[in-house]
Protein backbone atom coordinates (compact mmCIF):
# COMPACT_ATOMS: atom_id res chain seq x y z
CA UNK A 1 0.00 0.00 0.00
CA UNK A 2 1.06 3.87 -0.83
CA UNK A 3 1.70 5.12 2.11
CA UNK A 4 1.72 9.22 2.37
CA UNK A 5 1.04 11.51 5.47
CA UNK A 6 -1.88 11.91 6.48
CA UNK A 7 -1.36 13.03 10.27
CA UNK A 8 0.82 16.10 12.22
CA UNK A 9 1.39 17.01 15.63
CA UNK A 10 3.90 19.75 16.12
CA UNK A 11 4.80 21.12 19.56
CA UNK A 12 1.39 19.97 20.86
CA UNK A 13 1.15 20.84 24.92
CA UNK A 14 -1.76 20.39 26.94
CA UNK A 15 -2.31 22.24 30.95
CA UNK A 16 -5.11 21.43 32.99
CA UNK A 17 -3.68 23.10 35.73
CA UNK A 18 -0.93 26.30 35.31
CA UNK A 19 1.57 24.16 37.52
CA UNK A 20 1.82 21.65 35.48
CA UNK A 21 2.16 20.50 31.94
CA UNK A 22 -0.07 16.79 30.88
CA UNK A 23 1.21 17.18 27.75
CA UNK A 24 4.61 18.97 26.99
CA UNK A 25 6.03 19.88 23.13
CA UNK A 26 4.83 16.54 21.65
CA UNK A 27 5.58 16.48 17.97
CA UNK A 28 5.28 13.46 15.79
CA UNK A 29 3.54 12.10 12.28
CA UNK A 30 1.62 9.57 11.01
CA UNK A 31 1.12 7.93 7.07
CA UNK A 32 -2.11 5.98 5.92
CA UNK A 33 -2.14 2.82 6.57
CA UNK A 34 0.34 2.71 10.07
CA UNK A 35 -0.04 1.26 13.40
CA UNK A 36 1.35 3.53 15.83
CA UNK A 37 1.03 2.74 19.51
CA UNK A 38 1.50 5.48 22.38
CA UNK A 39 3.65 3.75 25.49
CA UNK A 40 3.63 5.14 28.90
CA UNK A 41 2.84 4.47 32.43
CA UNK A 42 -0.41 5.62 33.69
CA UNK A 43 -0.71 9.64 34.16
CA UNK A 44 2.30 9.94 31.41
CA UNK A 45 -0.06 11.80 28.99
CA UNK A 46 -1.36 9.27 26.50
CA UNK A 47 -5.59 9.65 26.88
CA UNK A 48 -4.64 13.72 26.92
CA UNK A 49 -2.83 13.31 23.69
CA UNK A 50 -5.17 11.33 21.96
CA UNK A 51 -8.01 13.54 23.12
CA UNK A 52 -6.23 16.43 21.85
CA UNK A 53 -6.05 14.87 18.75
CA UNK A 54 -9.96 15.02 18.16
CA UNK A 55 -10.54 17.86 20.63
CA UNK A 56 -12.57 16.26 22.77
CA UNK A 57 -9.95 18.57 24.84
CA UNK A 58 -8.87 21.60 23.36
CA UNK A 59 -4.86 21.80 23.89
CA UNK A 60 -3.20 24.83 24.92
CA UNK A 61 -0.83 25.38 22.50
CA UNK A 62 0.78 23.49 19.11
CA UNK A 63 -0.57 22.33 15.87
CA UNK A 64 -2.55 19.12 14.60
CA UNK A 65 -2.88 18.66 10.85
CA UNK A 66 -5.05 16.58 9.38
CA UNK A 67 -4.50 15.92 5.69
CA UNK A 68 -2.98 19.00 5.27
CA UNK A 69 -5.44 20.53 7.28
CA UNK A 70 -5.00 22.44 10.89
CA UNK A 71 -7.47 21.01 13.44
CA UNK A 72 -7.42 23.49 15.87
CA UNK A 73 -8.53 26.43 14.37
CA UNK A 74 -11.54 24.31 12.87
CA UNK A 75 -15.44 26.07 13.76
CA UNK A 76 -18.30 23.55 15.16
CA UNK A 77 -19.40 22.50 11.79
CA UNK A 78 -16.03 21.99 10.24
CA UNK A 79 -14.43 19.95 13.51
CA UNK A 80 -17.92 17.39 13.38
CA UNK A 81 -16.67 16.78 9.87
CA UNK A 82 -13.24 16.31 10.78
CA UNK A 83 -14.54 14.25 13.67
CA UNK A 84 -16.53 11.62 11.85
CA UNK A 85 -13.34 11.44 9.35
CA UNK A 86 -11.82 10.05 13.17
CA UNK A 87 -12.92 7.18 15.19
CA UNK A 88 -12.36 6.58 18.21
CA UNK A 89 -12.63 3.25 20.78
CA UNK A 90 -12.76 3.32 24.39
CA UNK A 91 -11.33 0.98 27.33
CA UNK A 92 -15.08 1.41 28.83
CA UNK A 93 -16.72 0.73 25.25
CA UNK A 94 -19.15 3.48 26.04
CA UNK A 95 -21.65 1.48 24.09
CA UNK A 96 -25.55 2.80 24.82
CA UNK A 97 -25.92 -0.81 26.74
CA UNK A 98 -30.10 -0.20 26.18
CA UNK A 99 -29.47 -0.90 22.28
CA UNK A 100 -28.31 -3.38 20.22
CA UNK A 101 -25.67 -4.59 19.08
CA UNK A 102 -26.80 -3.31 15.68
CA UNK A 103 -28.12 -0.05 16.90
CA UNK A 104 -24.81 0.61 18.39
CA UNK A 105 -23.26 0.30 15.31
CA UNK A 106 -25.17 1.95 13.17
CA UNK A 107 -24.25 4.86 15.17
CA UNK A 108 -21.53 5.48 13.34
CA UNK A 109 -23.52 7.24 10.62
CA UNK A 110 -24.63 9.35 12.26
CA UNK A 111 -22.05 12.19 11.60
CA UNK A 112 -23.54 12.01 7.65
CA UNK A 113 -26.79 12.16 8.81
CA UNK A 114 -29.23 15.74 9.27
CA UNK A 115 -30.57 16.63 12.59
CA UNK A 116 -34.39 15.12 12.08
CA UNK A 117 -33.38 11.46 10.39
CA UNK A 118 -30.41 11.27 12.91
CA UNK A 119 -32.43 12.24 15.91
CA UNK A 120 -34.95 9.54 15.47
CA UNK A 121 -32.61 7.27 14.13
CA UNK A 122 -34.41 6.75 10.73
CA UNK A 123 -31.32 4.63 8.54
CA UNK A 124 -31.52 3.71 5.10
CA UNK A 125 -31.87 -0.19 3.82
CA UNK A 126 -28.32 0.38 2.58
CA UNK A 127 -26.88 1.82 6.17
CA UNK A 128 -28.62 -1.09 8.08
CA UNK A 129 -26.82 -3.59 5.50
CA UNK A 130 -23.63 -2.24 5.99
CA UNK A 131 -23.80 -2.11 9.77
CA UNK A 132 -24.58 -5.71 9.74
CA UNK A 133 -21.88 -6.40 7.35
CA UNK A 134 -19.18 -4.84 9.90
CA UNK A 135 -20.54 -6.77 12.53
CA UNK A 136 -20.30 -10.32 10.60
CA UNK A 137 -16.62 -8.71 9.99
CA UNK A 138 -15.62 -8.51 13.58
CA UNK A 139 -17.32 -12.19 13.98
CA UNK A 140 -20.47 -10.81 15.73
CA UNK A 141 -22.93 -11.02 13.23
CA UNK A 142 -24.90 -13.69 15.44
CA UNK A 143 -24.95 -10.68 17.94
CA UNK A 144 -26.39 -8.06 16.14
CA UNK A 145 -29.92 -7.90 17.95
CA UNK A 146 -28.97 -8.98 21.11
CA UNK A 147 -28.67 -5.72 23.69
CA UNK A 148 -25.17 -4.49 24.03
CA UNK A 149 -25.14 -5.32 28.02
CA UNK A 150 -25.87 -8.83 27.45
CA UNK A 151 -22.06 -9.34 25.51
CA UNK A 152 -18.73 -9.97 26.88
CA UNK A 153 -16.07 -7.63 27.27
CA UNK A 154 -14.23 -8.07 24.16
CA UNK A 155 -17.25 -8.35 21.49
CA UNK A 156 -18.02 -5.03 23.34
CA UNK A 157 -14.84 -4.05 22.21
CA UNK A 158 -15.42 -5.08 18.74
CA UNK A 159 -18.99 -3.86 18.70
CA UNK A 160 -17.05 -0.64 19.30
CA UNK A 161 -14.58 -1.36 16.87
CA UNK A 162 -17.60 -1.92 13.73
CA UNK A 163 -19.30 1.72 15.07
CA UNK A 164 -15.91 3.25 14.42
CA UNK A 165 -15.75 1.72 11.21
CA UNK A 166 -19.12 2.52 10.24
CA UNK A 167 -17.83 6.31 10.29
CA UNK A 168 -15.80 5.32 6.83
CA UNK A 169 -12.83 6.60 9.01
CA UNK A 170 -9.41 7.70 7.52
CA UNK A 171 -7.70 7.54 11.39
CA UNK A 172 -9.28 5.71 14.40
CA UNK A 173 -8.14 6.37 18.09
CA UNK A 174 -7.97 4.00 20.33
CA UNK A 175 -7.67 4.69 24.35
CA UNK A 176 -6.01 1.39 25.50
CA UNK A 177 -8.76 -0.74 24.12
CA UNK A 178 -7.46 -4.36 25.64
CA UNK A 179 -6.85 -2.73 29.11
CA UNK A 180 -10.39 -3.89 30.71
CA UNK A 181 -9.91 -7.59 28.85
CA UNK A 182 -8.50 -11.00 29.19
CA UNK A 183 -5.29 -12.02 27.55
CA UNK A 184 -6.90 -14.19 24.74
CA UNK A 185 -9.70 -10.89 23.97
CA UNK A 186 -7.09 -8.67 23.89
CA UNK A 187 -5.06 -10.89 21.36
CA UNK A 188 -8.44 -10.87 18.96
CA UNK A 189 -8.96 -6.85 19.59
CA UNK A 190 -5.57 -6.06 18.86
CA UNK A 191 -4.87 -8.50 15.62
CA UNK A 192 -8.36 -7.00 14.22
CA UNK A 193 -6.78 -3.49 14.12
CA UNK A 194 -3.93 -4.65 12.76
CA UNK A 195 -6.29 -6.50 9.92
CA UNK A 196 -8.22 -2.86 9.32
CA UNK A 197 -4.77 -0.95 9.10
CA UNK A 198 -3.77 -3.89 6.61
CA UNK A 199 -6.70 -4.10 4.39
CA UNK A 200 -8.38 -0.71 5.30
CA UNK A 201 -5.65 1.47 4.83
CA UNK A 202 -7.11 3.59 8.11
CA UNK A 203 -4.19 4.50 9.91
CA UNK A 204 -4.55 3.26 14.10
CA UNK A 205 -3.43 5.54 17.00
CA UNK A 206 -2.93 3.06 19.67
CA UNK A 207 -2.75 3.86 23.78
CA UNK A 208 -1.14 0.93 25.35
CA UNK A 209 0.16 -0.35 29.11
CA UNK A 210 2.15 -3.41 27.62
CA UNK A 211 5.02 -3.19 25.93
CA UNK A 212 5.19 -6.42 24.73
CA UNK A 213 1.85 -6.06 22.96
CA UNK A 214 3.15 -2.83 21.60
CA UNK A 215 5.99 -4.46 19.71
CA UNK A 216 4.23 -7.30 18.35
CA UNK A 217 1.26 -5.21 16.80
CA UNK A 218 3.06 -1.93 15.69
CA UNK A 219 4.78 -0.21 13.05
CA UNK A 220 6.01 2.67 15.27
CA UNK A 221 6.30 2.91 19.20
CA UNK A 222 6.03 6.42 20.47
CA UNK A 223 7.05 6.33 24.33
CA UNK A 224 5.54 9.57 26.86
CA UNK A 225 7.31 10.21 30.14
CA UNK A 226 5.74 13.14 32.31
CA UNK A 227 3.58 14.48 29.17
CA UNK A 228 7.07 14.44 27.12
CA UNK A 229 8.00 11.75 24.02
CA UNK A 230 11.11 10.53 25.15
CA UNK A 231 11.30 7.84 22.16
CA UNK A 232 9.79 7.71 18.82
CA UNK A 233 10.74 4.49 16.56
CA UNK A 234 10.13 0.88 14.83
CA UNK A 235 9.64 -1.64 18.08
CA UNK A 236 13.42 -3.08 16.95
CA UNK A 237 14.36 0.25 17.84
CA UNK A 238 13.17 0.06 21.51
CA UNK A 239 15.79 -1.16 24.17
CA UNK A 240 15.17 -1.94 27.41
CA UNK A 241 16.91 0.46 28.68
CA UNK A 242 14.67 2.83 26.74
CA UNK A 243 12.13 1.07 28.53
CA UNK A 244 13.43 1.43 31.86
CA UNK A 245 13.37 5.15 31.41
CA UNK A 246 9.87 5.62 29.73
CA UNK A 247 8.60 3.49 33.50
CA UNK A 248 11.07 4.81 35.48
CA UNK A 249 10.12 5.69 39.15
CA UNK A 250 6.32 4.69 38.04
CA UNK A 251 4.36 2.16 39.18
CA UNK A 252 4.27 0.93 36.44
CA UNK A 253 7.95 -0.23 36.76
CA UNK A 254 7.99 -3.57 37.99
CA UNK A 255 5.72 -5.07 35.81
CA UNK A 256 6.69 -3.23 32.33
CA UNK A 257 10.64 -3.91 33.14
CA UNK A 258 10.48 -7.35 34.54
CA UNK A 259 8.08 -8.29 31.41
CA UNK A 260 10.75 -7.22 29.11
CA UNK A 261 13.79 -8.66 31.25
CA UNK A 262 11.93 -12.14 30.53
CA UNK A 263 11.39 -11.45 27.03
CA UNK A 264 14.98 -10.43 26.38
CA UNK A 265 16.40 -9.54 23.28
CA UNK A 266 14.00 -11.95 21.44
CA UNK A 267 11.73 -9.27 20.16
CA UNK A 268 14.18 -7.46 17.87
CA UNK A 269 13.02 -10.62 15.83
CA UNK A 270 9.76 -10.40 16.13
CA UNK A 271 9.27 -6.64 15.28
CA UNK A 272 11.63 -7.25 12.11
CA UNK A 273 9.29 -9.71 10.79
CA UNK A 274 6.24 -6.98 11.26
CA UNK A 275 7.68 -5.04 8.06
CA UNK B 1 11.19 4.75 64.47
CA UNK B 2 9.14 1.87 65.78
CA UNK B 3 7.38 3.79 68.78
CA UNK B 4 6.23 7.02 66.83
CA UNK B 5 4.67 4.01 64.02
CA UNK B 6 2.55 2.65 66.73
CA UNK B 7 1.08 5.87 67.76
CA UNK B 8 0.06 6.71 65.15
CA UNK B 9 -1.87 2.95 64.52
CA UNK B 10 -5.92 3.45 64.31
CA UNK B 11 -7.32 2.74 67.74
CA UNK B 12 -10.92 2.00 68.78
CA UNK B 13 -12.93 5.16 69.91
CA UNK B 14 -15.55 4.17 72.05
CA UNK B 15 -16.86 8.32 71.93
CA UNK B 16 -17.70 8.54 68.17
CA UNK B 17 -20.52 5.42 68.41
CA UNK B 18 -21.61 7.04 72.16
CA UNK B 19 -22.18 10.19 70.86
CA UNK B 20 -24.16 8.74 67.35
CA UNK B 21 -26.64 7.02 70.59
CA UNK B 22 -27.02 10.67 72.62
CA UNK B 23 -27.50 12.24 69.69
CA UNK B 24 -30.83 9.66 69.12
CA UNK B 25 -32.02 9.82 72.32
CA UNK B 26 -31.94 13.75 72.27
CA UNK B 27 -34.00 13.55 69.18
CA UNK B 28 -36.61 11.34 70.66
CA UNK B 29 -36.78 13.37 73.76
CA UNK B 30 -37.25 16.89 71.77
CA UNK B 31 -40.14 14.97 69.86
CA UNK B 32 -42.15 13.85 72.81
CA UNK B 33 -41.75 16.87 74.33
CA UNK B 34 -42.63 19.16 70.96
CA UNK B 35 -46.05 16.88 71.21
CA UNK B 36 -46.47 17.27 74.40
CA UNK B 37 -46.58 21.11 73.99
CA UNK B 38 -48.66 20.94 70.62
CA UNK B 39 -51.39 19.08 72.71
CA UNK B 40 -51.68 21.25 75.36
CA UNK B 41 -51.56 24.02 73.56
CA UNK B 42 -54.41 22.79 71.07
CA UNK B 43 -56.84 21.01 74.01
CA UNK B 44 -55.91 17.88 71.92
CA UNK B 45 -56.38 15.08 74.28
CA UNK B 46 -54.95 11.75 73.28
CA UNK B 47 -56.92 9.41 75.57
CA UNK B 48 -60.24 10.57 74.51
CA UNK B 49 -58.57 10.91 70.26
CA UNK B 50 -57.77 7.24 70.82
CA UNK B 51 -60.81 6.33 72.58
CA UNK B 52 -63.36 7.69 70.07
CA UNK B 53 -61.30 5.79 67.22
CA UNK B 54 -63.48 2.35 67.25
CA UNK B 55 -66.60 5.09 67.15
CA UNK B 56 -65.62 6.93 64.57
CA UNK B 57 -64.96 3.54 62.28
CA UNK B 58 -68.32 1.97 63.02
CA UNK B 59 -70.08 5.62 62.37
CA UNK B 60 -68.20 5.93 58.80
CA UNK B 61 -69.07 1.88 57.62
CA UNK B 62 -72.26 2.32 58.80
CA UNK B 63 -72.83 5.73 57.04
CA UNK B 64 -70.82 5.54 53.77
CA UNK B 65 -71.53 1.61 52.82
CA UNK B 66 -72.48 1.82 49.58
CA UNK B 67 -76.33 0.94 49.41
CA UNK B 68 -78.51 -0.43 46.03
CA UNK B 69 -79.96 3.92 45.80
CA UNK B 70 -76.43 4.71 45.29
CA UNK B 71 -75.59 2.26 42.39
CA UNK B 72 -78.52 4.55 40.22
CA UNK B 73 -75.30 6.99 40.08
CA UNK B 74 -72.86 4.73 39.21
CA UNK B 75 -72.39 5.31 35.84
CA UNK B 76 -72.06 9.18 36.19
CA UNK B 77 -69.30 8.27 38.92
CA UNK B 78 -67.56 6.21 36.32
CA UNK B 79 -67.31 8.77 34.05
CA UNK B 80 -66.33 11.29 36.44
CA UNK B 81 -63.31 8.55 37.22
CA UNK B 82 -63.00 8.09 33.68
CA UNK B 83 -62.33 11.84 33.23
CA UNK B 84 -60.73 12.12 36.16
CA UNK B 85 -57.95 9.71 35.04
CA UNK B 86 -58.04 10.88 31.42
CA UNK B 87 -56.91 14.19 32.98
CA UNK B 88 -54.51 13.05 35.30
CA UNK B 89 -52.80 11.16 32.62
CA UNK B 90 -52.56 14.16 29.90
CA UNK B 91 -51.63 16.49 32.56
CA UNK B 92 -48.39 14.45 33.76
CA UNK B 93 -47.69 13.40 30.00
CA UNK B 94 -47.58 16.82 28.68
CA UNK B 95 -45.74 17.88 32.37
CA UNK B 96 -43.24 15.36 31.62
CA UNK B 97 -42.11 16.13 27.94
CA UNK B 98 -41.38 19.55 28.97
CA UNK B 99 -40.10 18.49 31.99
CA UNK B 100 -37.47 16.06 30.06
CA UNK B 101 -36.68 19.22 27.92
CA UNK B 102 -35.60 21.30 30.90
CA UNK B 103 -33.94 18.43 32.16
CA UNK B 104 -31.77 17.90 29.09
CA UNK B 105 -30.97 21.74 28.37
CA UNK B 106 -30.33 22.04 31.89
CA UNK B 107 -27.94 19.02 32.67
CA UNK B 108 -24.21 19.23 33.72
CA UNK B 109 -23.44 16.40 31.06
CA UNK B 110 -25.85 17.00 28.08
CA UNK B 111 -26.80 20.30 28.78
CA UNK B 112 -25.99 23.89 26.89
CA UNK B 113 -23.11 24.83 27.23
CA UNK B 114 -23.77 28.30 28.56
CA UNK B 115 -23.89 28.28 32.24
CA UNK B 116 -26.21 30.43 32.59
CA UNK B 117 -28.89 29.39 30.96
CA UNK B 118 -28.37 25.98 33.08
CA UNK B 119 -28.31 27.83 36.27
CA UNK B 120 -31.84 29.92 35.17
CA UNK B 121 -33.51 26.29 34.34
CA UNK B 122 -32.69 24.70 37.56
CA UNK B 123 -33.51 28.34 39.70
CA UNK B 124 -36.75 27.73 37.41
CA UNK B 125 -37.77 24.03 37.95
CA UNK B 126 -36.73 24.87 42.15
CA UNK B 127 -39.23 27.66 42.10
CA UNK B 128 -42.19 25.28 40.41
CA UNK B 129 -41.39 22.28 42.98
CA UNK B 130 -41.75 24.49 46.01
CA UNK B 131 -45.29 25.07 45.30
CA UNK B 132 -47.59 22.97 46.26
CA UNK B 133 -50.50 21.58 44.08
CA UNK B 134 -53.24 22.72 46.19
CA UNK B 135 -51.79 26.37 46.06
CA UNK B 136 -51.48 25.96 41.93
CA UNK B 137 -55.40 25.74 42.40
CA UNK B 138 -56.19 28.20 44.70
CA UNK B 139 -54.07 30.85 42.04
CA UNK B 140 -55.33 29.35 39.08
CA UNK B 141 -59.17 29.97 40.71
CA UNK B 142 -58.61 33.44 40.99
CA UNK B 143 -58.12 34.13 37.01
CA UNK B 144 -59.97 31.36 35.93
CA UNK B 145 -63.17 29.88 36.11
CA UNK B 146 -64.04 26.46 38.09
CA UNK B 147 -63.65 24.14 35.29
CA UNK B 148 -62.15 20.81 33.85
CA UNK B 149 -59.34 23.27 32.69
CA UNK B 150 -57.95 24.99 35.78
CA UNK B 151 -57.95 21.32 37.24
CA UNK B 152 -56.25 20.03 34.40
CA UNK B 153 -53.52 23.37 34.73
CA UNK B 154 -52.59 22.80 38.50
CA UNK B 155 -51.74 19.21 37.65
CA UNK B 156 -49.37 20.26 35.09
CA UNK B 157 -47.76 22.46 36.84
CA UNK B 158 -47.46 20.90 39.67
CA UNK B 159 -46.43 18.03 38.21
CA UNK B 160 -43.62 19.87 35.85
CA UNK B 161 -42.31 21.14 39.26
CA UNK B 162 -41.40 18.00 40.66
CA UNK B 163 -40.35 15.85 37.11
CA UNK B 164 -38.11 18.85 35.89
CA UNK B 165 -35.88 18.62 39.39
CA UNK B 166 -35.97 14.59 39.19
CA UNK B 167 -34.82 14.72 35.42
CA UNK B 168 -32.44 17.67 36.24
CA UNK B 169 -30.75 14.73 38.35
CA UNK B 170 -31.42 11.73 36.39
CA UNK B 171 -29.60 13.43 33.54
CA UNK B 172 -26.77 14.57 35.69
CA UNK B 173 -26.04 11.18 36.47
CA UNK B 174 -26.11 9.44 33.21
CA UNK B 175 -22.42 8.20 32.17
CA UNK B 176 -20.49 11.15 30.12
CA UNK B 177 -18.68 8.04 28.52
CA UNK B 178 -21.20 6.96 25.65
CA UNK B 179 -22.48 10.80 25.39
CA UNK B 180 -18.40 11.25 24.28
CA UNK B 181 -18.07 8.51 21.83
CA UNK B 182 -21.38 9.78 19.66
CA UNK B 183 -19.35 13.13 19.95
CA UNK B 184 -16.66 11.48 18.57
CA UNK B 185 -18.49 10.13 16.06
CA UNK B 186 -19.30 13.77 14.36
CA UNK B 187 -22.82 13.20 15.93
CA UNK B 188 -24.78 16.75 16.49
CA UNK B 189 -25.98 17.91 19.77
CA UNK B 190 -29.95 16.48 18.75
CA UNK B 191 -28.40 13.24 17.85
CA UNK B 192 -26.88 13.14 21.26
CA UNK B 193 -29.39 13.87 23.39
CA UNK B 194 -32.43 11.75 21.44
CA UNK B 195 -29.66 8.70 20.86
CA UNK B 196 -27.55 8.81 23.45
CA UNK B 197 -28.99 10.96 26.71
CA UNK B 198 -32.26 9.96 26.62
CA UNK B 199 -31.81 5.70 25.78
CA UNK B 200 -29.23 6.25 29.25
CA UNK B 201 -31.75 7.59 30.98
CA UNK B 202 -34.94 6.53 30.11
CA UNK B 203 -35.72 3.94 32.37
CA UNK B 204 -35.42 6.15 35.67
CA UNK B 205 -37.76 8.33 33.52
CA UNK B 206 -40.57 6.18 32.65
CA UNK B 207 -40.36 5.58 36.38
CA UNK B 208 -40.96 8.70 37.92
CA UNK B 209 -43.35 9.24 35.23
CA UNK B 210 -45.29 6.55 36.20
CA UNK B 211 -45.11 7.64 39.55
CA UNK B 212 -46.29 10.91 38.89
CA UNK B 213 -49.37 9.13 37.28
CA UNK B 214 -50.21 7.24 39.99
CA UNK B 215 -50.09 10.33 42.44
CA UNK B 216 -51.85 12.59 40.12
CA UNK B 217 -54.76 10.28 40.21
CA UNK B 218 -54.97 10.99 43.90
CA UNK B 219 -53.91 15.00 43.80
CA UNK B 220 -56.77 15.24 40.98
CA UNK B 221 -59.45 14.21 43.41
CA UNK B 222 -57.94 16.52 45.86
CA UNK B 223 -57.79 19.26 43.38
CA UNK B 224 -61.09 18.32 41.90
CA UNK B 225 -62.80 19.66 44.96
CA UNK B 226 -61.23 23.13 44.60
CA UNK B 227 -61.58 23.37 40.80
CA UNK B 228 -65.40 21.33 40.87
CA UNK B 229 -64.27 18.56 38.67
CA UNK B 230 -64.10 15.53 37.82
CA UNK B 231 -64.42 12.65 40.59
CA UNK B 232 -63.13 15.03 43.43
CA UNK B 233 -66.17 17.47 42.67
CA UNK B 234 -69.18 14.73 43.18
CA UNK B 235 -67.56 13.16 45.82
CA UNK B 236 -68.02 16.81 47.10
CA UNK B 237 -71.69 17.34 45.87
CA UNK B 238 -73.19 14.06 47.11
CA UNK B 239 -71.11 14.45 50.58
CA UNK B 240 -72.52 17.91 51.66
CA UNK B 241 -76.08 16.69 50.23
CA UNK B 242 -75.72 14.23 53.30
CA UNK B 243 -75.74 11.24 50.37
CA UNK B 244 -73.19 9.36 52.11
CA UNK B 245 -73.71 6.68 50.82
CA UNK B 246 -73.13 7.49 47.37
CA UNK B 247 -69.74 9.09 48.61
CA UNK B 248 -69.03 5.81 49.58
CA UNK B 249 -69.07 4.42 46.63
CA UNK B 250 -67.27 7.14 44.94
CA UNK B 251 -64.53 6.38 47.41
CA UNK B 252 -64.40 2.81 46.62
CA UNK B 253 -64.53 3.16 43.11
CA UNK B 254 -61.24 5.71 43.19
CA UNK B 255 -59.65 3.39 45.11
CA UNK B 256 -59.79 0.69 42.71
CA UNK B 257 -58.94 3.08 39.96
CA UNK B 258 -56.42 3.71 42.06
CA UNK B 259 -55.40 -0.19 42.45
CA UNK B 260 -55.43 -1.31 38.72
CA UNK B 261 -53.59 1.75 37.46
CA UNK B 262 -50.80 0.72 39.99
CA UNK B 263 -51.32 -2.63 38.55
CA UNK B 264 -51.03 -1.59 35.26
CA UNK B 265 -47.90 0.64 35.98
CA UNK B 266 -45.86 -2.20 37.91
CA UNK B 267 -46.33 -3.96 34.32
CA UNK B 268 -44.76 -1.52 32.16
CA UNK B 269 -42.15 -0.92 34.73
CA UNK B 270 -41.25 -4.59 34.71
CA UNK B 271 -41.35 -4.87 30.65
CA UNK B 272 -38.98 -1.65 30.16
CA UNK B 273 -36.33 -2.92 32.96
N1 LIG C 1 -9.56 16.43 33.39
C1 LIG C 1 -8.37 16.58 34.01
N2 LIG C 1 -8.17 17.60 34.87
C2 LIG C 1 -6.98 17.75 35.49
N3 LIG C 1 -5.93 16.94 35.32
C3 LIG C 1 -6.06 15.90 34.47
C4 LIG C 1 -7.29 15.66 33.78
N4 LIG C 1 -7.13 14.57 33.00
C5 LIG C 1 -5.86 14.15 33.20
N5 LIG C 1 -5.21 14.94 34.08
C6 LIG C 1 -3.81 14.79 34.50
O1 LIG C 1 -3.00 14.83 33.38
C7 LIG C 1 -1.97 13.86 33.44
C8 LIG C 1 -2.04 12.93 32.26
O2 LIG C 1 -3.21 12.13 32.35
P1 LIG C 1 -3.68 11.13 31.23
O3 LIG C 1 -3.59 11.79 29.92
O4 LIG C 1 -5.01 10.60 31.63
O5 LIG C 1 -2.58 9.99 31.32
P2 LIG C 1 -2.63 8.48 30.81
O6 LIG C 1 -3.75 8.33 29.85
O7 LIG C 1 -1.30 8.26 30.20
O8 LIG C 1 -2.81 7.62 32.00
C9 LIG C 1 -2.13 13.17 34.78
O9 LIG C 1 -1.25 13.76 35.69
C10 LIG C 1 -3.56 13.45 35.16
O10 LIG C 1 -3.69 13.51 36.55
MG1 LIG D 1 -5.45 7.02 30.01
Amino acid sequence: MNKELLFEVKDLSKSYTADKKALDSVSFTANTGELITIIGSSGAGKSTLLRCINRLIEPSSGSIKFKGKEVTSLNRSELKDYRTNVGMIFQGYNLIYRLSAIENVLHGRLGYKNVIAGALGLYSEEEKQRAFELLDEVGLSEFAYRRADRLSGGQKQRVGIARALNQDPAMMLCDEPIASLDPKSSEAVMKQLREIVDTKGITCIVNLHQVKTAIDFSDKIIGLRHGKKVFEGLPSELTLDTIKFIYEGTKDEATEVSAMEQIGDSHLKAGASND
Amino acid sequence: MTSAAQSVQPKYDNSYLRKKNLTIIAAIAIIVLMGWFASNYSDYDSIYAISSIPFALSWLFTNFMPTADSLQELPEILYQTYSTILAAVASTTLASVLAIVVGVLGSNVVGVSSVVVRMALRVIASVFRNIPIVAWALILLLSFKQGEFTGFLALFLSTFGQLARLFLDTFDEISVGPVEALKTTGASYWHIVFQAAIPLAITQLMSWILYMVETNIRSATLVGMLTGSGIGFIFDLYYKNFRYDTAGLVVLVTIIAVIVIELVSNKVRRSML
